[in-house]
C-alpha cells in the first residue's frame, strides 16, 4: 500500500475526528475564528490539544498545517528561505507562509520551544494587522479572512527560561485544557481504544494514581493519550499490567524505582 | 583452591584483639567455636563485620558475634549486612539499650524454618513502596524505617528487613501488602477511631486491641479487594503460603465486615463478641496498632488543619467577591456559606465545594486539606467550613514556621528543622545514616567599603579578568558552508557552480547558519569559614570572592556561594552568602564583607548539601569549587585525621557520581601527602601564597569552564 502524499494546502480533514468537549471550548474557538482572533491552547501533554485542533479544522473545513516547534526552529523555518535549484536561488515558502496564502489554520505546537526570533513573525500576524512580513523577499503578506493562527503551550514543565512572554500571550484568546473528568475520560478511553467500560474505568483509575505522583518524582502523570495507547494494547490481547508498563510507565519515566512503583500500582489494580 | 578455614585458636586471637577481651572480659570462646565450623568465606564475612562493628562499639560487636554464626546459615549475606548496619545506626541514634533490642529481634529470624532466606531489605523496598503509596489516594504517607510495622496516620513504619518467605520477591510482596494495609488504616478510617478508649473498658485492653486489629485487618482486606484486586490476589497467595486462615468462628464477622458499607464502627461493635473468642493468629501482612502515636499526631493536626482550611476558605471567598464585584455592583450582605460534599466512591476521593450554592473549583491545596480532614472524621465537620474572620488566627498556627537556626539551641530538641546528611565511617566501611545535623544560616551583612577597597587594590587584575571573561561570553557565530541554514552562502555557491562547470561534484553545503553557543553552567563555591582562616586567609578569601563575582556577572553563569563551618556533628552550619537565584546585590557584597571565621572544618556535609543544591538546578555543566585552608578537622571528634579525610573523599566521589565536577583549592602547604588521596575524585590546586588566591581563583574558574 502506498503512502498518501498531500501538500499542506490539501490537508483537509474529511472524517470527523473523535472529540469530547470538556467545556465550551468549541464555541469559543468558533467565535474567535469568526472574529479573526488567534488562539492559545494551554494544557499538559496528551490531554487532547492536537485532537481538538483537528476537530476544529474539520468543523471549519479549513486545511490544518501543524508545525511542531523545537529549539532550533527559526523564523526562516516558518516563513521560508532561498534554496539553490539548478544553479539558481529559488524562494520556497515555509509552512506558515503557505498557511497564510491558502487561508488555512496554522497550528504551532509547543511554541515556547522555538527560538526567540520566531516571535517577530508571529506578532504582526497575531494582532489586528494580520500580516506576515517576509523580509528576505521584501514583501508583506496580508492574511485572508479564513486564515487562523493557533499556538499551544504547556505551562507545566517548561523552565522559567522558556516562559511565554507577556507581549506574546496577550495577543491570544486562551483556552485552558486539562485532563478530562473521570467519567469523560472513561468514555474517551473506551471509545478510542475499544476496551470494555470496566477496563476503561480501571485505566482511568490507574492514570489518577500516576497523577498523584506528579511532583514527587514524576514530571507529568499519565495523559489520556497514553491511556488510549494502553487500552489499544489491551484490546489486542496484551495483559493489562504489561500494557500499562509498556504504554504508560515507560513513557512517563526512566527512573528504575519509579518504574517499579508504577508496576506495583498497576499489578495491584488489575 | 579454597583457602583453609581458620582454626578456633586463630579466631580467638583475632577476637581477643578486636573485642579487647583483656578489659571487657567478653567470652569469645563459644563464638570462636561456632565460627571455626564455618567455611573460610563465611568466616571472613562474619569476622570482617565483627571488626567493623567493633569500631563503633565493642559490646555491640560482641552481640553481633554471638548471633552471627547461626544467622549466616539462615539468612543471605545482604540481609545480615543490612542488619549489622541497622544495629550500628540504632546505636548512633538511640544508644546501647535500643541497639541491644535490635540485636534480640534478630532471634526471631532464627525461628523461621527455611535456610538461607533472602529477606527484603528496607532500603531496597522503600524507594519503590514510597512511590507506590503516594500513588494511592488519600493523605500522602511517608515511609520510614523503624522497629516494626505500624502507622501513625502520617507515616508508615517498616522494619529493617522483611523476612517470612524464602524468595526475595515474595518477601517484597509481603512488605508491599503490609504497606497497603497500613495505608488502608488511614484511608478507610481505622485510625480515626479512638482506639485507646474503645479498648479501655475491657479487662485486658491489650488483648482487646489485638482482637480489634484482627477485625480491622479483615475489613481492610475486603476494602483492598475492592480497590486493588490484583494486590488482593497476591495477599491471598501469601496467606496460603504461610498457612494463614480465617478461623471458623470469625466467619460471621468477616461476612459483615466485607460489606462495602462496613465502617470502623462495625468493627467496634463486634469487638465485644470477638473479645470472647480465642486470640486471632495474625495474618502475615497484619501490622501493629499504636493508638498513642496516632492520638498525639491527630490532636496536633486537627487544630492546625481547621485553622488552615478556614483561612483558605476566607481567601477563596474574598477572591470570589472581588471577581464578582467586576460584573455586578450589587453588594451581598449575606453571610458567605460554604458547603463541602465528599465523593468517596470506587476508591476515588473528590470534593465538591459550593459557596452560597454556587459550585467553585477548589485549588489543589484546599483539596489536600479536605482529604486530610475527611480522613480524620469521615466527613467534613460544619464548623470547619466557616471562613476565618480577620485576624482570628495567629498565623503561626496555620503556617509552617521557618525555624530560627539559633533558637533551636535554646530548646532541648536540637534536631528540629535541620537537614540530615550521612557521613562515611571509615572503620565501619559504611555510612552513618542521618549523622550530620545541618542548618543553613545567614551571614550578617557588614556594610563597609571593603568592596570598593578590593576593587581599587586589584585594579589592574580586575581589568585583566574582565578581558579574559568577556572573551568567554556566548555570542552568535555565523557558521558557513552548512547543509541547512537561513540563507544561501554566496561564496560556497559560486565555488560549487564553478566546480560543476568543471565537471566536478557539486557540494551541498551551500548555506549559512547562525549558531549560538550557550554557556549553561551552574557553579557553587564552598568557602572555608573555620577558625583557622582568621586573619590573612579570611581576607584573601573575601577578596577572591569579590573578584570572582565581578567576573561571573560578566559571564552570566549561575552561581552560589556558601561558607561552611561547624562544631561536632550536631552543629554543622552552612552560611548562605549568595544563593543561585539571588542577584549580585549590595547585600551580597556586604555579606561577603561580613564573612567571619567560625569554628571547625567539617567538610563532608557541606559538599553533600551543595551537591544536592546543584542537582536541583538545571544546567549542562555543574561545578563545585571548594576553598579551604587545610585538612578536615572537628572539635573533640573522630573527624580529625583519617576519618575526616575519608569522609571528604567519599563526599567528593558522590558529587562526581551525580555528574558534578568538583574542584578544590587549598592553601595547606604542609600536608601534600593526603591531598591526592582526599581529592581523588576532584581536581585540585595548592596555592603556596595566600596573596595569590584572588588572582588564582578567577583564573582557575576560567580554565575550568572554557
Amino acid at each position: 500500500m502506498d503512502a498518501h502524499t498531500l501538500t499542506p494546502e490539501q490537508h483537509f480533514i474529511q472524517k470527523e475526528p473523535y472529540y469530547e468537549a470538556v467545556g465550551n471550548e468549541i464555541a469559543i474557538f468558533e467565535a474567535a475564528y469568526r472574529n479573526r482572533l488567534p488562539v492559545l491552547l494551554k494544557g499538559p501533554t496528551g490531554c487532547g490539544k492536537t485532537r481538538f485542533m483537528e476537530h476544529m479544522a474539520w468543523r471549519l473545513k479549513r486545511p490544518l498545517i501543524t508545525v511542531s516547534c523545537h529549539d532550533d526552529l527559526t523564523a526562516s523555518d516558518l516563513v521560508g528561505r532561498y534554496l539553490v535549484k539548478d544553479g539558481e536561488t529559488v524562494w520556497v515558502d515555509g509552512p506558515l507562509t503557505r498557511a497564510v496564502r491558502c487561508g488555512g489554520i496554522c497550528y504551532l505546537d509547543e511554541i515556547v520551544e522555538a527560538r526567540k526570533d520566531t516571535m517577530v513573525v508571529i506578532h504582526p500576524l497575531a494582532d489586528d494587522r494580520r500580516e506576515l512580513p517576509m523580509e528576505k523577499v521584501g514583501q508583506l503578506l496580508q492574511a485572508p479572512e479564513d486564515f487562523c493562527l493557533a499556538i499551544s503551550y504547556n505551562p507545566g514543565y517548561q523552565s522559567v527560561l522558556k516562559d511565554l512572554k507577556q507581549s506574546t500571550r496577550q495577543r491570544f484568546v486562551a483556552l485552558e485544557f486539562d485532563y478530562p473528568t473521570p467519567d469523560l475520560e472513561r468514555r474517551i478511553v473506551a471509545n478510542e481504544s475499544g476496551v470494555a467500560a470496566a477496563m476503561a474505568e480501571k485505566l482511568v483509575k490507574f492514570a489518577q494514581m500516576t497523577r498523584n505522583l506528579k511532583g514527587s518524582g514524576l514530571d507529568e502523570g499519565a495523559s489520556t493519550r497514553l491511556l488510549v495507547h494502553a487500552g489499544k494494547l489491551i484490546s489486542s490481547g496484551v495483559d493489562p499490567v504489561v500494557a500499562c508498563q509498556s504504554a504508560v510507565a515507560q513513557a512517563v519515566t526512566d527512573d528504575a524505582d519509579m518504574l517499579a512503583a508504577i508496576q506495583e500500582l498497576s499489578s495491584s489494580l488489575f | 583452591m579454597a583457602r583453609k578455614a581458620l582454626t578456633r585458636a586463630e579466631i580467638e586471637a583475632l577476637l581477643d584483639v578486636w573485642l579487647e577481651t583483656e578489659f571487657t572480659f567478653h567470652q569469645v570462646g563459644p563464638v570462636a567455636r561456632a565460627l571455626c565450623k564455618l567455611q573460610r568465606g563465611e568466616q571472613d564475612f562474619v569476622l570482617d563485620w565483627i571488626k567493623r562493628i567493633a569500631t563503633t562499639h565493642i559490646t555491640l560487636a560482641f552481640h553481633f558475634a554471638r548471633r552471627a554464626p547461626d544467622l549466616i546459615q539462615r539468612l543471605d549475606r545482604r540481609a545480615i549486612e543490612a542488619w549489622a548496619v541497622h544495629l550500628c545506626d540504632t546505636y548512633d541514634r538511640s544508644g546501647m539499650y535500643a541497639a541491644l533490642t535490635v540485636a534480640e529481634q534478630v532471634d526471631a529470624f532464627t525461628r523461621t524454618r527455611q535456610d538461607h532466606t533472602a529477606g527484603a531489605l528496607f532500603e531496597d523496598v522503600a524507594p519503590v513502596l514510597s512511590n507506590f503509596v503516594r500513588g494511592l489516594s488519600g493523605r500522602k504517607l511517608k515511609i520510614e524505617q523503624g522497629d516494626g510495622a505500624w502507622s501513625d496516620s502520617e507515616k508508615i513504619v517498616l522494619p529493617a528487613i522483611t523476612v517470612a518467605l524464602e524468595s526475595r520477591e515474595d518477601n517484597f510482596k509481603l512488605a508491599k501488602a503490609t504497606v497497603a494495609l497500613l495505608w488502608a488504616q488511614t484511608r478507610f478510617g481505622t485510625l480515626r477511631a479512638d482506639l485507646a478508649a474503645a479498648c479501655a473498658d475491657f479487662a485486658h485492653p491489650d488483648r482487646a486491641l489485638g482482637q480489634f486489629n484482627a477485625l480491622e485487618t479483615i475489613r481492610l482486606s475486603a476494602c483492598i479487594a475492592r480497590e486493588l484486586p490484583g494486590l488482593h490476589r497476591e495477599m491471598r497467595r501469601l496467606m496460603a503460603a504461610l498457612g494463614d486462615q480465617l478461623p471458623a468462628a470469625w466467619a460471621d464477622f468477616a461476612a459483615r465486615l466485607s460489606d462495602p458499607a462496613a465502617r470502623v464502627e462495625d468493627s467496634l461493635e463486634l469487638l465485644a463478641a470477638a473479645y470472647s473468642l480465642p486470640d486471632f493468629k495474625p495474618w502475615c501482612f497484619q501490622a501493629e496498632l499504636r493508638p498513642d502515636a496516632v492520638a498525639a499526631l491527630r490532636a496536633a493536626r486537627l487544630e492546625k488543619e481547621k485553622a488552615r482550611l478556614r483561612v483558605k476558605l476566607a481567601e477563596l471567598e474574598e477572591e470570589h467577591r472581588r471577581h464578582k464585584a467586576g460584573e455586578e455592583r450589587e453588594a451581598t450582605p449575606e453571610q458567605p456559606r460554604f458547603d463541602a460534599e465528599a465523593i468517596d466512591q470506587d476508591g476515588r476521593l473528590d470534593f465538591e465545594i459550593t459557596l452560597n450554592d454556587a459550585p467553585i473549583a477548589p485549588p489543589d491545596d484546599v483539596k489536600q486539606l479536605l482529604t486530610s480532614i475527611y480522613l480524620d472524621f469521615g466527613e467534613i465537620p460544619p464548623d470547619y467550613l466557616v471562613p476565618a474572620g480577620d485576624g482570628e488566627y495567629d498565623p503561626s498556627l496555620y503556617q509552617d514556621q521557618p525555624v530560627d537556626p539559633d533558637a533551636v539551641w535554646q530548646g532541648t530538641y536540637h534536631e528540629e528543622g535541620a537537614l540530615f546528611y550521612p557521613e562515611w565511617d571509615l572503620g565501619r566501611q559504611h555510612y552513618r545514616k542521618n549523622w550530620c545535623v545541618m542548618r543553613e544560616k545567614e551571614v550578617k551583612p557588614v556594610y563597609d567599603d571593603f568592596y570598593r577597597q578590593t576593587l581599587d587594590k586589584h585594579f589592574a587584575l580586575v581589568k585583566h579578568l574582565r578581558k579574559g571573561f568577556e572573551a568567554m561570553r556566548d555570542e552568535n557565530r555565523t557558521l558557513k558552508r552548512q547543509a541547512f541554514g537561513d540563507e544561501v552562502d554566496i561564496d560556497a555557491l559560486v565555488e560549487a557552480l564553478a566546480d560543476s562547470q568543471d565537471g566536478r561534484e557539486m557540494s551541498d553545503r551551500l548555506f549559512v547558519r547562525q549558531h549560538r553557543a550557550e554557556r549553561n553552567i551552574a557553579v557553587a563555591f564552598m568557602v572555608d569559614m573555620s577558625g583557622s582562616t582568621k586573619g590573612w586567609i579570611n581576607e584573601a578569601e573575601r577578596e577572591a570572592l569579590i573578584l570572582l563575582c565581578e567576573a561571573l556577572e560578566l559571564l552570566g553563569d549561575r552561581y552560589a556561594i556558601y561558607g561552611f563551618s561547624g562544631i561536632t556533628r550536631k552543629r554543622c552550619e552552612l552560611f548562605r552568602i549568595k544563593t543561585f537565584d539571588e542577584p549580585y546585590t549590595e547585600e551580597v557584597k556586604a555579606r561577603i564583607s561580613g564573612i567571619q571565621p567560625q569554628e571547625y572544618t567539617r567538610m563532608g556535609f557541606a559538599i553533600r548539601h551543595l551537591t544536592k543544591l546543584l542537582n536541583e538546578i538545571e544546567a549542562r555543566t555543574k561545578v563545585l569549587v571548594t576553598l579551604s585552608d587545610g585538612r578536615p578537622d572537628d572539635y573533640f571528634d573522630v573527624y580529625r585525621g583519617a576519618y575526616g579525610i575519608e569522609d571528604t573523599r567519599m563526599a567528593l566521589l558522590e558529587a562526581r557520581r551525580s555528574g558534578i565536577h568538583p574542584f578544590c583549592v587549598t592553601i595547606d602547604r604542609e600536608a601534600r601527602d593526603y591531598l591526592p588521596h582526599m581529592y581523588g575524585a576532584a581536581r585540585y590546586v595548592i596555592l603556596d601564597d595566600v596573596a595569590q588566591l584572588p588572582l588564582k581563583v578567577s583564573d582557575i574558574y576560567r580554565r575550568l569552564t572554557s
